[in-house]
């Protein structure tokens, strides 16, 4: 089991590890529901850097990117980042990245930590016949995520460079607590907020630094909340190796007009099944509960949970392309009466 | 973990409580501490028979679900309406406010085939 460079800080702060991808990992330190509502309110810091870090670089960086990638990564400008996807062969996608461009001809990718030795394996491939060097800077990078809407005024006093200048997707270098850090105004919560790119031996300093100004430290529980809540997908679960993003809310990162590997594949494959997300009238929905329309089986939860903001149960689902509402969750052997949401599930900044 | 010595146990975290001829049924402070933030809870239907280990209520966490079973046989005479709106009950107070129903069960002589708080601290040294 593999342990982050925060190990012994999650254990003195009383966290409840968890194995996550292979990681050692906090679940939560005191209650999945405080952790999340101090993101919503006010500031919280997850420990994520079990995350893979690839450097790409080199003279054809870009343009093996755009091959790589789904969205158009020649939009974006040095100090910027961008979601994006790696499709695959089969019109699924390999993972689901943020891409980074730090420096003319340099790029940082970061992949999800179950994905690391797939993803690199899948981009070294691709990279063959371009003059790109690719780099997995995994194990020597450790992360952190400050977010919420008190996350810029906490950290500006940690910092010298001044935050308010800095917009979301910007990525820059700081001094961070008097540690070098590359600093990105990017998260996964919906909240805004910043991740922290250290090396492994700065991350307890600056970690203890963000707690110490107020930050309330989070676990994987607030995270995968917080991000059902946006309604952000999560790889395995609504993203795959066998779905299209086409049939996602997720669409408008596959940009159609460039060329990238699997497009033809991607755009040749019908919907037949969409990703929505439904609010529950009671009870919990769990991943792999049936979606029905009236008494047919129509569809399955991929990611479910409790809302604490809206104080129900919110789910995301893929339901049959053409199947009509009204909808219900079989919740326990119990069909629940399930209303259709637009995505996020609540309103964000 | 605190593990009061006025009632019964099961291997399955439910504690029982005899007031009369009825039982009143909870989950213990271990069980709620492994479960996290109790966010709703179904109860079951006042009048229910049910046999010993049938699983008659559901309580949610942020994280789970998890089936609370009947520690005796009996008919069900009364639940908490209390936890449809505050569920946070069961983690505050799991012995006390938190109680999920009221059994009468069909002989009160079967609590005796539970585990007292002894048995329930050595059973759960087994588990951890």
């Amino acid at each position: 089991m593999r342990k982050t460079p925060l190990y012994e800080a999650h254990l003195r702060l009383g966290a409840r590890m968890v194995n996550f991808a292979g990681y050692l990992l906090p679940l939560q330190y005191t209650s999945i529901l405080e952790e999340h509502l101090a993101v919503r309110r006010k500031a919280g810091l997850f420990d994520v850097s079990h995350m893979g870090e690839f450097l790409v670089r080199g003279e054809e960086a870009l343009a093996f990117l755009q091959w790589a990638t789904a969205n158009d990564a020649s939009r974006l400008q040095v100090g910027r980042a961008q979601y994006s996807m790696l499709p695959n062969e089969r019109g699924g996608v390999v993972d689901d990245v943020y891409l980074y461009r730090l420096e003319e001809e340099a790029y940082l990718m970061v992949v999800n930590a179950a994905n690391i030795a797939k993803d690199f394996a899948h981009l070294r491939s691709l990279a063959q016949g371009f003059r790109v060097e690719l780099l997995d800077l995994s194990e020597e990078t450790a992360l952190l995520a400050l977010q919420g809407r008190e996350a810029a005024a906490l950290l500006q006093g940690l910092t010298d460079l001044d935050l308010s200048q800095r917009r979301k997707n910007d990525v820059f270098l700081a001094q961070v607590a008097g540690r070098p850090a590359r600093l990105a105004r990017t998260g996964y919560t919906g909240e805004d907020g910043f991740e922290l790119f250290l090396a492994p031996e700065d991350a307890e300093a600056v970690f203890l630094a963000l707690l110490e100004a107020g930050a309330t430290p989070c676990g994987l529980g607030a995270r995968d909340t917080l991000r059902l809540e946006a309604g952000f997908p999560l790889y395995g679960h609504e993203l795959s190796d066998e779905t299209s993003p086409l049939c996602t809310p997720w669409a408008w990162v596959v940009k159609r007009e460039k060329a990238f590997f699997g497009k033809e594949a991607m755009l040749a494959r019908p919907c037949r099944e969409r990703l929505l997300g439904l609010v529950l009238e009671t009870g919990i929905p769990r991943e792999g509960y049936r979606v029905l329309s009236g008494e047919r089986p129509v569809g399955r939860v991929t990611s479910g949970g409790y809302s604490p903001l809206l104080e129900k149960g919110i789910a995301l689902a893929y339901v049959e392309e053409g199947a009509e509402g009204p909808f219900a969750v079989e919740v326990r052997g119990r069909p629940v009466p399930a209303a259709l949401s637009p995505l996020p599930f609540v309103p964000l900044k | 973990m605190d593990i009061p010595k006025d009632r019964f146990y099961t291997k399955t975290h439910e504690w029982a409580l005899p007031e009369g001829d009825t039982v009143l049924v909870g989950i213990t402070d271990y069980a709620q501490d492994a479960l996290g933030d109790v966010v709703y809870v179904e109860l079951p239907e006042v009048g229910r028979q049910v046999e010993k280990g049938e699983a008659i209520a559901v309580v949610e966490s942020v994280k789970t679900a998890s089936d609370i079973y009947a520690p005796v046989a009996g008919e069900v005479v009364e639940v908490n309406l209390a936890l449809e709106k505050t569920p946070e009950l069961i983690n505050q107070d799991p012995y006390g406010e938190g109680w999920i129903f009221r059994l009468r069960p069909r002989d009160m002589a079967h609590l005796d085939e539970l585990l007292d708080a002894q048995g329930y601290q050595t059973a759960l040294e087994g588990e951890v």
